[in-house]
């Protein structure tokens, strides 16, 4: 019964809205929905086509939104049931499911996309700095300091890279310059200087300089983790070193920056030690994981995360060793060219 | 005729003086002649008709003279005399300049120029340091760039792509004779299952993709135990703290397999690690579940 439904619903209201709602029955031939007025569909329980915006009491308001949102739940499941059945009932010939867009699918082309058989960017990695590691020639040794006066965090998160990387001294900084630093580590044999920026005693930035006027890589860091702050992590890292994985560098840049981070580890690794560090790059972040890992059988392994996990952000690239006035920089990274479509990648 | 002492009354304690400063303990002096910053009756520039300061122009010391007779000329009433870079010479110019005037004034006037040096010296020895290049940030930038990050986590399944990336690793073989685990007779073995029922593996396969990380409840299978209980390694990793990991991986594994569900609910975490390796033992467990059951009911 119209009238009988409408009067339930609207006793403590005036007259008027009565008035516009009858009004609006009249008039609401199609079921359009704006989002102003809804009007609803004629289901069972419901009296028909009266907006849910026109009720002046807000607790009633609210009440006939639920029940709103629930009718439409509920049609929405019915359509979806009946679909599937559907489905099932064609079988093979159903059509093949749809592949939800995500934003690894609509990725803008990036034609420095590596091909995995293509020569030139393979005769281009023979030669470049870090053939050498890749053929076993050198072994990588690492100087980790940080930026003047760091606090507590950075100087845990200083030790605990130095335990996650073979190899690795931590030294203070002390005020000193990097121009000056640099020859002296060439002197001693360090191949990579890692200089960890602070920022309100969080560390924010990472310096990566390979040392025998090799690039140098700047990056934002975020979200770091120490050890103690890991939830059901294992015990510390032993003196083996470990694995590497790098995942999703598809670009070139992406291949100079993975080639970059693996020459951070020795190239044959102690598989004994069953410890495995993973650079992650997902949308231009980077993740770092340091985990230790169990084959349980063929089909199954098990990973319990160790040592501390950052994120990276690549913010520059730059021949040579750190010089950030007259450096020759290969890749910047310009917010407003780079960050403007959503879709587009650089690693 | 020049009367300091009238005018100090004024401007030091009783009137308003526009270049003074009072704090709780201090006076001090904004006037740029004055020579030791506080506000008192012998550092005052008003309140002396002969007067000298020290004043430093871009790196350059001037020493500065006021006398009584050009009192009525301010515009010619400061004296200007450009000092010499060297500190000894200048400190003599200082004092040849200054030759018959008060004490205080010659000491204070030499004090001011070794401060000014000092800092002079300072300012040189800082810009050849390292300085500190503050970057602004933008709030927004930086709040989108956390998002973006945080999506990227999610999207990442970094666990998935680990555990794949270290399968593929085995397979392909670049562990060598480390694990021995038999990889021909294993593919067999899975052969002959695809032949009995071809659904069953099928759902294996995509529940390894699909379903890791997917916490199901179920009961355990024979298959499993044994290869768990053949491989020593095994036994560290229970001890550590991997047992929530093994839990939820055995648990999926066994999902195609008929449920003993709801009885192994309860049972699995509760006992721990040792019950597992032995199936009878399992089996009697189940009675004893039951039976403090029973005999309540009994009871009530």
């Amino acid at each position: 019964d119209h009238q009988g439904g409408h009067s339930s619903s609207t006793t403590s209201n005036p007259s008027l809205p009565k008035k516009t709602q009858q009004e609006e029955e009249d008039g609401a031939a199609q079921q359009t929905e704006q989002k102003p007025q809804r009007s609803e569909p004629a289901a069972a329980s419901f009296p028909p086509t009266f907006s849910v915006s026109e009720i002046k009491n807000k607790q009633r308001r609210h009440l006939m939104f639920m029940k709103l949102k629930q009718e439409k739940r509920k049609q929405k499941m019915q359509l979806r049931k009946k679909r599937k059945k559907e489905r099932e009932a064609l079988g093979d010939k159903a059509p093949p499911k749809e592949v939800p867009k995500t934003i690894e699918n609509q990725r803008v082309y990036d034609e420095t996309t590596v091909d995995p058989d293509d020569e030139e960017v393979a005769f281009d990695e023979g030669t470049d700095e870090f053939s050498a590691y890749f053929n076993g020639l050198t072994n990588p040794k690492v100087l980790i300091t940080t930026s003047d006066r760091p606090r507590g965090r950075t100087v845990k998160f200083c030790e605990q890279l130095a335990t996650v990387i073979p190899n690795a001294h931590v030294y203070y900084r002390r005020g000193l310059a990097l121009k000056r630093i640099i020859p002296q580590c060439v002197a001693r044999d360090f191949t990579y200087l890692m200089v960890i920026n602070e920022d309100r005693k969080v560390p924010n930035g990472l310096v990566l300089c390979h040392l025998p006027e090799g690039p140098t890589a700047h990056f934002k860091v975020s979200s770091v983790r120490l050890r103690k702050e890991m939830k059901r992590r294992g015990k510390d890292p032993t003196e083996h070193s470990p694995e590497v994985i790098l995942n999703n560098f598809s670009t070139r840049l992406g291949h100079s920056i993975g080639r970059l981070l693996a020459a951070l580890f020795p190239q044959n690794p102690h598989f004994v030690g069953r410890q495995v560090a993973t650079f992650h790059n997902q949308r231009d972040f980077i993740f770092f994981r340091f985990h230790r890992y169990i084959f349980k059988n063929e089909k199954k392994v098990g990973i319990q995360e160790l040592g501390p996990r950052f994120t990276l952000k690549l913010r520059s690239l730059q021949k040579g060793t750190f010089d950030s006035k007259f450096g020759e920089y290969e890749w910047v990274l310009k917010r407003h060219e780079m960050d403007s479509c959503r879709r587009k990648f650089q690693l | 005729m020049q009367h300091d002492e009238v005018i100090w009354d004024i401007i030091g304690n009783k009137q308003f003086c526009s270049f003074k400063v009072k704090t709780k303990s201090q006076n001090f002096c904004r006037n740029e002649y004055n020579i030791t910053g506080l506000c008192n009756r012998s550092s005052c520039p008003l309140a002396n008709s002969q007067y000298a300061t020290i004043r430093e122009e871009k790196g350059q010391c001037f020493l500065y003279m006021k006398v009584i007779e050009r009192a009525a000329f301010p515009a010619r009433m400061w004296e200007k005399v450009k000092l010499s870079k060297n500190y000894e010479k200048a400190l003599e110019q200082i004092d040849e300049n200054l030759i018959y005037w008060p004490r205080f004034i010659r000491h204070k006037c030499k004090q001011r120029f070794t401060k000014i040096t000092q800092y002079l010296i300072r300012m040189r020895k800082l810009v050849l340091k390292r300085q500190r290049k503050l970057v602004p940030l933008s709030r927004k930038v930086e709040q989108r760039e956390k998002r973006k990050e945080e999506k990227a986590l999610i999207a990442a399944q970094l666990d998935n792509a680990i555990e794949k990336e270290l399968l593929e690793r085995l397979k392909q073989g670049t562990y060598g004779d480390i694990y021995n685990f038999p990889i021909h007779a294993f593919d067999k073995a899975l052969q002959q299952q695809d032949e009995d029922s071809e659904s069953e593996s099928e759902e294996e396969d995509e529940e390894e993709d699909e379903d890791v990380g997917k916490r199901e409840f179920v009961a355990e299978e024979e298959v499993d135990e044994s290869d768990l209980s053949d491989f020593e390694d095994m036994n560290k990793l229970r001890t550590s703290s991997d047992e929530e990991e093994e839990e939820e991986e055995s648990s999926e594994e066994e999902e195609e397999m008929e449920t003993k569900g709801s009885r192994s609910k309860g049972k699995s975490p509760a006992n721990g690690a040792m019950v597992r390796k032995k199936r009878a033992y399992v089996e009697i467990e189940y009675e004893q579940d039951t039976e403090p059951a029973s005999k309540s009911r009994s009871t009530s």
